[in-house]
């Protein structure tokens, strides 16, 4: 065996070699187990820390928008929906593209996709990262959703989930002021992580946009332990969002309903408001459009055909519709001639129907003049003759203040966005515009709310109020304050005389009382232009005035045709305006009422005014009823 | 007979005698390892017995009693079944390659009544026993001469041929390695390997463009993981993030979040050692090497030991294969190797590998059961 014993030699030192090599590997793969265990430990515990928590946004209920007497305008529904994360719907090295489009597929048969939206979804697909879910589908019925719920474990990538949707219960009437939420768009502002979140709506428009931030409340988070699917296996922290604070609004839900429904199929707005605190207490606008239309997507036909509607249903007229008061404008012009002292309450002027200066010719409305008039009288029969005479003796100057202290060419703003300024025409203002000098014939045009003057139906109704209350000014607000102390102070006005108080206009008592009796005749004067529309209802009586403003030029000839209302095309005819206030014996509202080309203002906008004007009073009525029963008996304990 | 004298000459064991003679720490270091990896399965199956736990001890257990009545049978049986057990498991491999199951898109599994077997796998010890046969029956002077090479080197050749072509070329390379060893350990001179080594740097650029896609892609990954941090290279990112997050004491038995949260793939097989090092962490990751290297040098002892160069060859050629096993694995699965599909020697899931490994412990056993044996060079017999 020596031959053996030679192999055995050589094989113990390969042995030995090949033990020592696997020996050093060994020990190779143990230093390179401690370079990754201890030497690089933190770094990848941090790494499989990112790997497994997931921060989740927590979307906090929006708050609800109420009316005055805790009435929901708009608040938040259940939104079945589906959602899909592009990049968990891959299998192996599938493309995103041909993954969704095979999920999409997939979930063809159990709710609907249409082709617009699979469009949207690709493109919302190709803008976000690939983690982020995108919707599919939103409000789906309660059989759709299972029928996805039970189909999802198959279906990667694709969750079903339960959102708010925003809910306006009162439809088109509130659709202008409280407005609508819409989707996240690329031009939003998106410091506020919240917008990133699927499906996310914010205030678009309206009230809903102007206090968003407020309704909007502040964003949770939810650390999520999820898998490599990312799914989530369990909560590890949660740190509850803020809800969105409810909104309380001024306005009368129930009033508001009226006004609308009297307005109808008009191109209209009218305001109510209250006279001492400013409280709007409807503010309409039609024609309208379903604010909850927005929230499922509007389709692109229905859009366009809002868009180009001429009655313009997405523009809220009261606020910045500006349109030529008209008549409505004369109290005005009388304010400014008596507080001028130029004319006093008993000055007269023969009405013939029309008026020279120099080659032009100033018709009144009432072909053949109304003859001898005072300064009620005119107010009464709405004679232009008189005001052309007040007018011109009064100035520009003088009218133009008056007009602007009465809030007139000033905005009235709530901050909604929308809101517009009017135009009181001055010298200044013509020079700097047209670099024409002002022409008196302007002063007279003026004098009777033409020209120039241009006014929202909201300043309207400021104006009128700042009338009835004999003069104070009067801020209006559509948010109802929280703090009742405030509200008190505001709502039983300041127990001293109206010259003392510091939100006087300065007008006097005596001036005012003229303008009163005025529109007192206009409505309850069997002569006056607005009597068929009188409140008859004892203590409910209303005191207006009428205005009818020309929409263009009337030529010479279509004056002596003197056609009816109907056979002027829509669009030509005259603007029909009634501002008013009630009761007479203790004002409590004023009301303006704008009817685009709705012809004249007593029979247009005088009915309207007569009918929301009872409404309110009856509502309001109601209501101190209410809460002098709430007074009287507190609410009893429970037990 | 010399050869019949000297076998008088030691008394014939008796099976009292052989099972008492088992080298028992070695089989005790099987138990524990075994016991680790089915641990290790119940932590990534989630606390579930089903999944993987029940079928793998079923696997240990066979393999236990396969261990064992291979390490009581006498050695000399194993010389004269080799090239019978060698051509038996080439028969299977070209089978697979005619009739294989596809899967994880390669061809390397075989139904035969129901059992699905992996024939690399058979081969794997059939090639280090052929070898040991082969390499016991030559001189010193033969080995030294390159002709008698060329059959062994064609006994490497077709397997591990056959095995890239399935394609499966982690095992391709433990056939090659592990062979590679038996020339050494056979005393071939080294100048050889040194030729051998500069032709195989010479053939890279053609052995690249016979690679397939994936393991090119899993090479030039390996090269660069952040090459495709979510495609090929996710495997390895992940498996040392695992790693990492261990640190030295671990993150607790079944709450390593890699592998419970399924950000590391393929956890119950070729990456369950990764799923050990994070629920253990270094501790256990050292642990489980130091078993290994007590395995590994128990077998050179064995092999030292042993009175007859077929059991010598046979102890050190399996202990090298089990090592390549070992180091291809780990070395993987900690970034140092590209990811080749190789199992953990007795912890990863998977049933033929499992069997075949502790058949080739058994045969180890063998060899160190009957140490005293001498064996000729050439053996009479029948099976010759």
């Amino acid at each position: 065996m020596a031959e053996d014993s030679g192999r055995y030699k050589s094989f113990t030192r390969r042995a030995l070699l090949i033990g020592g090599t696997q020996a050093a590997l060994l020990a190779a793969l143990s230093g390179r187990l401690y370079y990754l265990q201890v030497v690089r430990s933190d770094q990848y515990r941090m790494l499989a820390d990112e790997n497994r928590i997931s921060l989740r946004l927590l979307a906090p209920p929006r708050g609800q928008i109420l009316d005055r007497d805790g009435l929901v305008l708009a608040t938040n529904q259940q939104n079945y929906r589906v959602l899909i994360i592009p990049e968990q719907t891959k299998l192996g090295d599938e493309e995103i593209e041909v993954s969704l489009a095979r999920t999409l597929d997939a979930l063809e048969p159990l709710i609907p996709i249409s082709d617009r939206q699979r469009d949207r979804i690709v493109r919302e697909v190709s803008r976000k990262r690939n983690f982020v879910p995108v919707t599919v589908v939103e409000n789906l019925t309660w059989e759709e959703f299972s029928r996805v719920n039970v189909r999802s474990p198959d279906l990667p990538g694709v969750i079903p989930d339960v959102g708010e949707t925003r809910f306006y219960p009162q439809g088109a009437s509130l659709a202008h002021l409280v407005g609508y939420v819409a989707l996240v768009s690329e031009n939003d502002d998106t410091d506020d992580p919240l917008l990133t979140l699927p499906g996310f709506r914010i205030g678009r428009t309206g009230v809903e946009r102007m206090s968003d931030l407020s309704l909007r409340g502040k964003a949770g988070a939810s650390h999520v332990e999820v898998n490599a699917h990312g799914r989530v296996i369990r909560e590890l922290e949660r740190s509850e969002g803020q809800p969105g604070a409810d909104l309380v609004l001024t306005l009368d839900s129930n009033l508001q309903q009226t006004t609308t429904a009297r307005l109808g199929n008009e191109s209209a707005g009218a305001v109510v408001m209250d006279i001492w605190s400013g409280d709007i207490l409807a503010m309409a606008s039609t024609p309208g459009f379903d604010p909850n239309a927005f929230n499922y997507g509007l389709a692109q036909d229905e859009w366009d055909r809002l868009v180009t509607d001429t009655r313009k249903p997405l523009t809220n007229k009261a606020l910045s519709g500006q349109y030529p008061p008209g008549s409505a404008f004369k109290m005005i012009v009388s304010l400014a001639a008596l507080e001028a002292g130029i004319v006093n309450p008993g000055h007269r002027v023969f009405c013939p129907g029309e008026v020279e200066l120099g080659n032009q010719t100033f018709h009144c409305w009432k072909r053949g003049g109304h003859g001898d008039m005072t300064m009620t009288s005119a107010t009464e029969q709405s004679c232009d003759v008189y005001f052309y005479d007040i007018a011109r003796r009064t100035g520009i100057d003088k009218i133009s203040e008056m007009a602007k202290r009465f809030g007139l060419g000033t905005t009235v703003d709530f901050g909604l966005g929308v809101e517009r300024s009017g135009l009181v025409p001055s010298r200044e203002w013509k020079l700097a515009r047209t670099g024409e000098r002002w022409q008196v014939g302007e002063t007279l045009i003026t004098g009777i709310g033409q020209g120039f003057v241009l006014t929202t139906p909201a300043q309207l109704a400021v104006m009128t109020a700042q009338i009835a209350n004999g003069g104070l000014r009067v801020t209006p607000r559509l948010i109802k304050p929280a703090d009742p102390v405030e509200e008190a102070r505001v709502d039983g006005g300041l127990d001293v005389e109206a010259d003392q108080d510091p939100r006087s206009l300065g007008i006097s008592a005596s001036a005012m009382a003229v303008i009163h009796g005025g529109m007192d005749a206009v409505v309850n004067n069997p002569r006056g232009t607005a009597y068929r529309s009188r409140i008859t209802q004892a203590g409910f009586e209303m005191a207006g005035k009428t205005g009818t403003s020309q929409v263009r030029r009337i030529t010479e000839a279509e004056r002596e045709a003197d056609r009816g209302v109907n056979e002027i095309p829509w669009a030509e005819r005259d603007h029909a305006v009634f501002v008013g206030y009630a009761p007479i014996s203790a004002p409590r509202y004023a009301i303006s009422v704008v009817v685009e080309h709705g012809g004249g203002g007593a029979s247009m906008a005088a009915p309207i005014a007569h009918d929301v004007m009872l409404e309110a009073q009856r509502l309001g009525a109601a209501r101190d009823r209410r809460q002098a029963a709430e007074v009287d008996a507190p609410p009893e304990r429970e037990g | 007979m010399v050869e019949t004298g000297l076998r008088l000459a030691k008394p014939e064991l008796t099976l009292g005698k052989k099972i008492v003679g088992i080298s028992w720490p070695l089989v005790f270091l099987i138990l524990i390892t075994a016991g680790l990896g089915l641990a290790v399965l119940y932590s990534v199956a989630d606390g579930a017995v089903d999944t993987w736990v029940r079928a793998q001890s079923i696997r240990i257990g066979i393999g236990l009693v396969l261990m064992f009545a291979i390490a009581l049978v006498d050695i000399r049986l194993f010389l004269r079944l080799a090239y019978v057990g060698y051509f038996g498991a080439l028969i299977l491999l070209i089978a697979v390659e005619v009739a294989g199951s596809i899967g994880m898109g390669a061809q390397r599994w075989l139904e035969i009544g129901g059992l699905r077997i992996q024939p690399s796998e058979l081969m794997k010890v059939a090639l280090v026993l052929a070898l040991a046969r082969y390499f016991h029956e030559r001189s010193m002077e033969e080995v030294h001469k390159l002709r008698w090479l060329f059959i062994p080197v064609a006994m490497i050749a077709a397997p591990a041929l056959l095995v890239i072509r399935q394609p499966d070329l982690g095992t391709a390379l433990l056939l090659i390695f592990g062979g590679g060893v038996m020339f050494i350990l056979a005393g071939v001179r080294l100048r050889v390997f040194a030729v051998v080594a500069v032709a195989v740097v010479g053939a890279i650029p053609f052995l690249w463009r016979s690679l397939r896609g994936y393991q090119r892609d899993r090479i030039l990954t390996f090269l660069d993981p952040e090459r495709d941090p979510l495609g090929a290279g996710y495997h390895i990112i992940q498996s040392k993030i695992a790693l990492g997050a261990g640190g030295v004491f671990g993150r607790g038995f079944r709450e390593g979040t890699q592998s419970q949260l399924n950000f590391l793939p393929e956890s119950q097989t070729d990456f369950i050692f990764t799923t050990l090092a994070e629920e253990f962490g270094l501790v256990g990751g050292l642990g489980l090497l130091g078993l290994y290297t007590l395995m590994l040098a128990l077998s050179v002892i064995i092999a030292l030991r042993s009175r007859n160069h077929f059991g010598r060859l046979l102890a050190l050629g399996l202990g090298a294969t089990f090592f390549f096993y070992v180091f291809i694995n780990i070395g993987m699965v900690t970034g140092l190797l590209p990811v080749v599909g190789v199992p953990l020697p007795l912890v990863s899931f998977g049933g033929t590998a499992m069997v075949t490994l502790l058949a080739g412990f058994g045969l180890m056993l063998s060899v160190h059961i009957h140490r005293e044996v001498l064996i000729p060079r050439r053996l009479g017999g029948t099976f010759s």
